[in-house]
């Protein structure tokens, strides 16, 4: 196989597929690794940043005048400290109005100022002394109630996108998106039996356990340093340098170790604002985000509101499928509504199809990627009536499935038609699973649903350097979120075929390697992977013409085997093989140093399925649910380093549990949010959960060379349905709203019961 | 702010009564540091009582167990006597927080916080605790459900510290038990608490009886109905059914972020239930 | 504000600070005497991940204030590995991928080593009510379950 295809090969891996300790363990678990608020520097300050107390104000005046005059208070900005630098760049604006409120203050929690002191106390009080005239506006949390008429508008600016003709009054509707093919309502009259319902969902937050924390420090010669915790430091640099009108070149950003992400940390909030103070006072400024201020004016997910039409044939061969989804993400347009309407049937093969997304703002914190965005809601609507069509039609949930699933060949309901795919496999698989087979016991009920996530590849860049004495230094520009230099280490071992230990992955600073996107779209493992993989090949291809000249023979042959560098044949000449250490040794006489790399823009990342099969039971007197047994499948493509993949399908399972159970935004009239800390805002504990058995399948991924997808947010798109349909089993009585938290579940029996 | 470290109670007593600003109380201080921590209080005196003596021990009197104001749920869990006699307090008192939290967290904490909500109260009041307050003018003893008079608010005066919580001798054949009910299974705060507390005769017939409720009403709330649905019987299906009701007639809830009003009245009932039935078996009841 | 002296023992070695009457435990830990392996995930006792002992009992560092810790034995993550040998419970978490993003391990590692003392034997339902406390939004909890088993196990037979 030629060096630089990406086909996938069938190969014995020696070390891919093998799971070795991960190289930043022993930090991790000693408490040396250092996250985003370990970090200190000298003569450092503390930043504040004061936010708004309404849900949605004209700010009039903001009056610094006596926070600035209290001893130790070293800088203070506000709107005024940034000028508008985007140049009509709509989304980058977003983003600059969402750091610092301008005109509006547009959600509770809005940042209105902020403070660099000696000490925290110090910033506290400062925060206190700064005045702000508001003029309190009418506001809007809910989608639905976002989209009525008469209801409060945000933005006068506003004018619905897609629609024809084009509104002349401004709304709350940013965009409406239509995805599809055939005819939907000519299905619809071939179909025996039509269900429809409507869903809704309430906004939950990624509840990474780090808070958002950066160290900045800028000269007056317009030059900084970031030290910060995100999912891409490069994304983190251009827009910080782009807001405040810096040169990219001289603002360096160093991606701190990362507690948790899951996509919340894919842009910015805290980091302009303490690079202002930095510049301002001309001193480092550390800002750490408190939890309420994570829960209130960091980037939660969307609430959504879905209208869901499938028609099927009496044989149960689905003829129709229809649906409407109301996404709000927040002050700012682009809520995930675009993906949930592009994934919303993905799972299915439907020769008639449609799907209508809009995009809704309201007076809430704007809206991040949470883990696979957009799909989680779209999924627990579709799948939760495809549930009910089995048993309509008398077939099992899962032959239903089977029955009209996506297969390689099918045109998807987003458009492109899929290659190979594993979404029957992991149902062929989810019916042999002794799971199914297991009885219920009383109360009991199970559910299971299917999930379907896209995967990106993107911009991507990796440096491998091998050292003199053989070992490897590999610099990747993607935050490890979860285990990933792992995966690399074991990627450019098995390339170069030494063992995984010779090789150390790093998380090179943004002045180190060029751009990288964001760790987000479950592509570090897929891009930076194959790049990975592309760069020692490049490596190899120095490493053997360093071995031809050492033996005086032609670049051609020479070839590579095992680490080794051999001559390509007998009529090549009689050397012994050479190792990587014995070539790199002889580095600096054979022309120097010795590197592989690689840059592009990844494409052909493969689609991911997964199928959950779920056991739930519910106590009748109080609607307490317990989940009694969870089991994932899904297809990784390849597992580079199965019990971090089956980590990731146990963690978005769970997240899964708590968004379809507890966790919710839970806002009052007075568009305050009511539960900002983890007290009320339930994530899942140890305690409420069981083991989440996992089953990894591998169809290979043909845009890999091994065959890798991405796999860290497919787990989290089938739960919801998956536990509404366990949940609704159990109750007897179909739930369509969540979190179906334990009001919730005993209203809808007590409806139940008086119906009967 | 100031912290203050007394080593006996009447120097504890002094300091806060001498206080001009605002001065609290810190045993565990697991709801004082969250309240300090968001910015709901901002004290200027902070008492520690944990080096007076008498707030730390748990000791069995002839009338029963004095349990100091700093003694944790943890060292409450730990107490094979206290537990044996009290399996309903101990288990409320050991449902507050977690592991963590159990550590360092304190009834009489539980109760002087004032939340409608506290593990511990309703289990206390079924006990009939007391509690014992010093203060300026000397020592009174007053029943706990005396202590919280609205959300966060005690009747304690200027200067006043509760030293203990007395906890009466078991007669023979009784039981307690608490019930609350949580979303999760861990780390909430009660939608709703029952805590039961029975005394049987050798007949299995229910001859005293103590019903509380939690976070249905402003404070914990003592049901004399609901214990005289389980007086005279043996706590059997009809005395249950009457006891459900009679706690359900007793709810005064709110709807809020934790629960509706209909789910709190509807699950104190079945709480109720649940935790009279516990109480019975321990005392012995069939 | 005056400074209030504290003496005390972290992990074994007397240390002394100074610290502000209303700074708690957590805060002089981190800024005072770069301990920076608890970890403030909420501030107010909901997350487990600043969990330190103090005399032996699991607590948060951040429920905690610094001056009242004057007097008392603290221990942290990082006193958990005797020199180069790491704890049966640090290597277990490695060998079973018991962390992702590692945030919480430090305060898990010190709360499943509190449990262990108290509880050598503990159930799967054991270990997961003893771990309530410490929430991890990475795992889902089923790796660090059986890491915990797994060393008690181990550490039951050495």
């Amino acid at each position: 196989m030629p060096l630089d295809s990406t086909q996938p090969s069938k190969r014995d891996f020696k070390v891919v597929g093998t799971r070795p300790l991960r190289p930043d363990g022993i930090d991790k678990v000693t408490g040396r690794a250092k996250f985003g608020a370990d970090a200190t520097a000298p003569g450092m300050l503390v930043g504040r940043i004061l936010r708004s107390p309404h849900a949605h104000a004209r700010i009039k005046k903001i009056d610094t005048s006596k926070a600035e005059k209290l001893a130790g208070v070293k800088a203070i900005v506000t709107r005024a400290d940034f000028p508008d630098k985007t140049d009509g760049d709509a989304g980058l604006y977003d983003v600059l109005y969402n750091i610092m409120a301008r005109e509006k203050a547009l959600y509770e929690g809005h940042a209105v100022a902020a403070v660099a002191a000696v000490d925290a106390a110090t910033a506290r009080e400062a925060l206190k002394l700064i005045k702000i005239d508001y003029e309190v506006l009418p506001h809007v949390t809910d989608v639905d109630e976002a989209m009525k008429p008469g209801a409060p508008v945000l933005h006068s600016t506003i004018f619905t996108d897609g629609v024809e003709p084009k509104p002349k009054k401004p709304s709350n509707v940013t965009r409406r998106y239509e995805f599809g093919h055939g005819d939907v309502e000519a299905g619809f009259k071939k179909a025996d039996i039509v269900v429809q319902r409507t869903f809704k969902t309430e906004a939950t937050h990624q509840g990474y356990i780090e808070p958002h924390a950066c160290l900045a420090n800028v000269g007056p010669d317009g030059q900084g340093e970031l030290w910060v915790c995100t999912q891409g430091h490069f994304m983190v640099r251009d827009t910080c340098a782009r807001l405040l009108g810096m040169d990219i070149s001289k603002l360096r950003v160093t991606a701190s170790e990362i507690g948790g992400g899951f996509g919340g940390k894919t842009t910015v909030f805290i980091e302009p604002v303490a690079l202002a103070l930095s510049r301002k006072a001309n001193r480092p400024v550390k800002v750490v985000m408190s939890r309420d201020e994570v829960f209130k004016a960091s980037g939660p997910t969307a609430s959504t509101s879905v209208d869901v039409k499938i028609g099927v044939t009496k044989a149960g061969r689905i003829t129709a499928a229809d649906a409407t989804l109301r996404y709000q993400g927040g002050a700012f347009a682009g809520s995930p509504v675009e993906f949930g309407a592009m994934s919303a049937f993905a799972c299915y093969d439907l020769e008639n199809v449609r799907a209508i997304g809009y995009d809704v703002v309201t007076n809430r914190p704007k809206q991040a990627a949470y883990r696979a965005p957009g799909a989680p809601m779209a999924a627990f609507a579709v799948e939760s009536v495809i549930e009910e069509l089995a048993h309509k039609v008398g077939m099992t949930s899962i032959d239903f499935r089977i029955k009209n699933a996506a297969r390689e060949g099918t045109k998807s309901s987003y458009g492109p038609t899929y290659g190979p795919i594993g979404l029957l496999p992991t149902l062929e698989r989810a019916k042999q699973h002794p799971h199914f087979q297991a009885p219920l016991g009383p109360n009991q009920g199970r559910g299971m649903a299917c999930g379907f996530w896209f995967n990106f590849g993107g911009q991507t860049c990796v440096s491998l350097n091998v050292n003199v004495d053989g070992t490897v230094a590999l610099s990747v520009g993607t935050p490890d979120i979860g285990g990933s230099r792992a995966s690399m280490c074991l990627m450019a071992a098995e390339e170069l075929g030494i063992p995984y230990d010779k090789v150390r992955a790093i998380v090179a600073d943004t002045s180190s390697l060029g751009y990288n996107d964001v760790t987000d779209g479950s592509r570090t493992t897929f891009a930076t992977g194959m790049a990975t993989i592309l760069a020692a090949r490049d490596a190899i291809k120095k490493l053997t013409a360093r071995a031809a000249q050492i033996w005086s023979i032609p670049v051609e042959a020479v070839t590579w085997e095992k680490g080794y560098a051999k001559p390509a044949g007998s009529n090549a000449g009689n050397f012994p093989p050479l190792s990587i250490a014995e070539i790199a040794a002889q580095a600096g006489a054979t022309g120097g140093p010795i590197a592989g790399h690689h840059e592009y823009s990844a494409d052909g990342a493969g689609v991911s399925f997964a199928t959950h099969i779920c056991d739930a039971e519910v106590d009748p007197e109080t609607g307490a649910t317990k989940i009694v047994r969870y089991t994932v499948l899904q297809d990784a493509g390849k597992a580079v380093h199965p019990s971090y993949v089956e980590g990731q399908f146990q963690g978005g399972a769970v997240q899964g549990i708590g968004w379809a159970l507890n966790e919710e935004y839970i806002y009052g009239k007075d568009g305050r949010l009511q539960n900002a800390g983890f007290l009320d805002y339930r994530i899942p504990v140890c305690s409420d959960l069981p083991m989440i058995d996992t089953v990894i399948l591998e169809i290979p991924n043909p845009g890999h060379p091994y065959g890798v997808r991405g796999v860290g947010e497919t787990s989290i798109v089938p739960p919801l349905a998956t536990i509404a349909n366990a949940v609704s089993a159990a109750a007897g009585v179909r739930l369509t709203s969540l979190p179906m938290s334990p009001p919730k579940i005993l209203a809808a029996l007590d409806r139940k019961a008086a119906a009967e | 702010m100031r912290y203050e470290r007394p080593t006996s109670l009447k120097q504890a007593s002094t300091l806060l009564a001498k206080e001009k600003g605002s001065a609290y109380v810190l045993a565990g201080g697991t709801d004082l540091l969250v309240r300090m921590r968001t910015g709901f209080i901002e004290p200027d005196l902070v008492v520690d009582i944990k080096q007076i003596p008498a707030t730390r021990e748990i000791a069995i009197t002839a009338g029963g167990f004095r349990i100091g104001a700093a003694v944790t749920g943890a060292e409450l869990g730990e107490h094979a006597k206290l537990k044996k006699a009290w399996p309903g307090v101990v288990e409320a008192a050991n449902l507050i927080g977690s592991k963590q939290v159990q550590g360092r967290c304190t009834m009489t904490g539980n109760l002087c916080n004032a939340s409608p909500a506290a593990d511990s109260v309703p289990a206390l009041v079924a006990a009939a605790a007391k509690a014992v307050i010093v203060g300026p003018k000397g020592k009174r003893t007053i029943p706990v459900e005396q202590v919280p008079v609205a959300p966060g608010k005690t009747s304690l005066k200027k200067g006043e510290i509760v030293e203990s919580i007395l906890l009466p001798k078991r007669p023979s054949r009784s039981g307690d038990a608490y019930l609350r009910f949580i979303p999760r299974t861990e780390m909430d705060i009660a939608v709703v608490g029952v805590g039961v507390s029975v005394t049987l005769d050798a007949k299995g017939i229910c001859t005293d009886a103590r019903v509380s409720l939690g976070a249905v009403a402003p404070t914990v709330l003592l049901v004399p109905e609901a214990a005289k649905a389980l007086i005279g019987t043996k706590v059997d299906k009809a005395a249950l059914d009457a006891l459900a009701k009679a706690c359900s007639a007793a709810c005064r809830p709110i709807d809020d972020k934790r629960g509706t009003r209909e789910y709190r009245i509807k699950v104190a009932g079945v709480l109720a239930r649940r935790a009279a039935q516990i109480a019975r078996k321990r005392a012995g009841g069939k | 504000m005056s400074n209030i002296h504290v003496r005390t023992k972290i992990n074994g070695d007397v240390v002394e600070y100074v610290c502000e009457a209303d700074e708690t435990l957590l805060d002089v830990l981190r800024n005072r005497l770069g301990l920076t392996g608890a970890k403030e995930g909420c501030g107010t006792g909901d997350c487990g991940a600043c969990s330190v002992t103090i005399d032996g009992r699991l607590t948060c560092s951040c429920l905690v204030l610094g001056a009242e810790a004057d007097g008392s034995e603290i221990g942290t993550i990082e006193g958990m590995a005797k020199g180069e040998e790491l704890h049966p419970l640090q290597r277990k978490f490695l060998e079973h991928a018991a962390l992702q993003c590692g945030i919480c391990t430090p305060g898990i590692l010190v709360a499943a080593k509190a449990l262990l003392e108290h509880n050598p034997k503990p159930t799967e339902t054991e270990v997961r009510f003893g771990l309530a406390g410490n929430l991890c939004r990475c795992t889902g909890y089923d790796k660090i379950v059986r890491a915990v088993m797994d060393a008690a196990q181990e550490m039951r037979r050495a």
